[in-house]
């Protein structure tokens, strides 16, 4: 049965691992740094907004070098990183309850192969293409979810089987798209390759400014949501007797689900297994209740991919963060099947 | 009985489903605070009926009211405070314990923004216990047995607190002690005042439990009325196309139909068909 005070211990309990862990990653690199030097410039750089504009509340006295390394080079990156595993955290939960389905991940309704196509599009004829590479990405997952939709959608109803058919073709479609640009890529073969595999380290701040500025709105659309979604779990028909806009409430939960995917693609590239994963994790240790999963989904998400993307930066040849997440992943996923019943969902 | 306005009307309703016609014009009145039970073949056509009246099934023509309330007019919320339906079988997927699965019966009385209030709270552990649940409350759902789930979901419709109960097969996973249990709890929710519907494929209980009876056969009704007034050879011949007898329970003084295959009977099959032999005439004679 679900607690308030379960949810907000849990809540809290990862957000101090997130945090704490973002400040160790901020503290490894090729200088290191003392965590408690990372949390001062981390204070140091944390502004809040007064009558009086912007002001930075903190002033400790550390090093100009180490303040530059840490808010200007590593915490944007770490910062991208957590609110990209958040978001997908998010829609991943929130995809798996939908579709009732343990394979559903964030990018089912062709959401990912849609930015893909925006992005490789811009990379390869970028003459041709007048967006910038995340415009394009981010217009891309969205025009490729709205068509799966429309698709699947017959008198205003989308039934959900329906759904995942349509979104398992168009992602094929739209990956021979990729491909078929690829062969023609020449030059920009390798940074093409490279977004496809996932990636954070072009990150910026204004980039975490984007996701943020979806993350914040549609987490909220989620966690309103989550008592409507344990309710969808037991199948439309019932849930339109205890009273649930069926059709309604799939709508609003598909776009919070899609354009937090969208967002997350645009700026990291298809980054897979965080989405699929985390939200399965999560709910062997918490149970089935959307209510707990959706936030801890969400902060597990976040610190996932952090330490994923930490592991990608240390390596002797930095890799692409997707290749982490599916090496570190893959297999604890296994264990998990394995070891527990994770095919029951 | 009648004397009040009915609590849930079928108006000449008629339903197509892949051009076949599986209801038509169906006209049914069934007033506040009765039980009927909907019986017919298998196909008939009485999940169907059942479903205009919870708003998952839109008539093609004719309209079900409820409490003079057209249905295809109602959002979900404002319908599933009026009327809660046990269904025949659901997919409960992921593992919720019983508690919180009752507690999905409150979702049309609440907000999205509010919280879980103390009448939320009475009603789900009131179902709990109604329906016996309670022993199981904290157990996953999967855990159960057919019968017990199907129990399960009979306390989450009582949870919604509707004036209306439909039930499609309520005791078709049941034992025989939670049958008769599971229809005596309805004779008591319609002993104070709640209105039940119930697709009932076993005659013999339908005729015990039930006020009335409609009989549905190719989705046109056969008969409406008191059991013994509908349950009679011609109209179960004319429904099922079998021969049937049809006699008083001896402790329960209730109808009870049985249902002859070739070679059952012991003596002239023509003595006991239909109208006419000694067992229909006890029952006519209540």
């Amino acid at each position: 049965m679900y607690r308030r005070a379960q949810v907000i211990a849990w809540s809290g309990g990862l957000s101090t691992v997130l945090l704490v862990l973002m400040v160790l990653a901020a503290s490894v690199g090729t200088v290191a740094i003392h965590p408690i030097v990372v949390g001062k410039a981390m204070l140091n750089a944390l502004v809040v907004p007064t009558l009086s504009g912007w002001v930075h509340p903190f002033g400790f006295a550390i090093a100009e070098t180490s303040q530059v390394i840490v808010s200007e080079l590593r915490l944007p990156r770490i910062a991208l990183g957590a609110s990209v595993g958040v978001a997908l955290g998010i829609a991943g939960t929130v995809m798996q309850g939908f579709f009732r389905n343990p394979m559903a991940d964030p990018s089912i309704i062709g959401v990912s192969t849609g930015a893909a196509v925006g992005a490789v599009a811009v990379i390869v004829f970028p003459f041709a293409v007048p967006f910038s590479l995340q415009w394009a990405a981010f217009a891309g997952a969205l025009v490729a979810a709205v068509a799966v939709y429309a698709i699947a959608s017959q008198g205003g109803r989308t039934p959900v089987a329906t759904l995942l058919l349509a979104g398992v073709a168009v992602q094929t479609l739209l990956g021979a798209i990729v491909s078929y640009m690829l062969l023609h890529a020449g030059d920009s073969l390798q940074r093409a390759v490279y977004w496809l595999m996932g990636h954070l380290h072009t990150a910026s701040w204004s980039k975490v400014g984007i996701v943020v500025a979806v993350l914040v709105p549609m987490a909220g659309v989620a966690l309103l949501y989550s008592r409507d979604l344990n309710v969808l779990l037991m199948g439309e028909e019932d849930a339109h007797t205890v009273g649930l806009e069926v059709e309604r409430t799939k709508r609003i939960l598909l776009v919070s689900a899609s354009l937090l995917t969208a967002v997350a693609v645009s700026v990291a590239g298809v980054i897979g297994f965080v989405g699929l994963v985390v939200p399965h994790v999560m709910r062997l240790i918490v149970g089935p209740d959307h209510r707990i999963l959706v936030p801890t989904a969400a902060l597990a998400g976040g610190t996932f991919l952090v330490a994923a993307d930490t592991a990608a930066r240390l390596g002797p040849a930095e890799l692409p963060v997707g290749i982490v997440t599916a090496l570190l992943g893959a297999p604890f996923f296994l264990y998990l099947l394995r070891d527990r019943e994770v095919h029951r969902l | 009985m009648t004397t009040e306005a009915p609590a849930l009307v079928f108006d000449d309703v008629s339903v197509r489903l892949d051009d076949t016609n599986v209801l038509d014009s169906v006209t049914l009145e069934v007033g506040p605070g009765s039980v009927l039970a909907l019986v017919g073949p298998n196909g008939a056509g009485k999940t169907t009926l059942i479903r205009t009246a919870n708003g998952l099934v839109e008539p093609e023509t004719g309209t079900v009211r409820l409490d003079d309330e057209p249905v295809a007019r109602t959002s979900a919320a404002a319908l599933a405070r009026r009327v809660a339906t046990v269904p025949q079988e659901t997919t409960l997927g992921f593992d919720f314990d019983v508690r919180s699965i009752v507690a999905m019966g409150r979702t049309a009385h609440r907000t999205r923004v509010d919280g879980w209030h103390e009448g939320d709270d009475r009603a789900v552990t009131a179902a709990l216990e109604r329906t016996e649940t309670a022993e199981f409350a904290d157990r996953p759902v999967g855990s159960l047995s057919g019968g017990e789930r199907q129990r399960v979901l009979m306390a989450r419709a009582l949870a919604q607190e509707a004036p209306v109960l439909l039930l499609d097969e309520p005791t078709a996973s049941l034992d025989i002690n939670h049958q008769v249990a599971t229809l005596s709890m309805v004779r008591s929710l319609a002993a104070e005042g709640r209105t039940a519907v119930a697709a009932i494929h076993d005659l013999n209980l339908a005729a015990r439990f039930c006020d009335e009876i409609a009989l549905v056969a190719d989705g046109s009704l056969v008969a409406v009325g008191p059991p013994v007034d509908v349950l009679t050879g011609a109209n179960l011949t004319a429904a099922y196309g079998v021969e049937t007898v049809v006699s008083e329970h001896p402790v329960t003084g209730a109808i009870i139909v049985t249902a002859l295959a070739d070679g059952d009977s012991r003596g002239p099959v023509s003595d006991r068909r239909g109208q006419t032999g000694p067992p229909e005439t006890a029952s006519t004679d209540r």
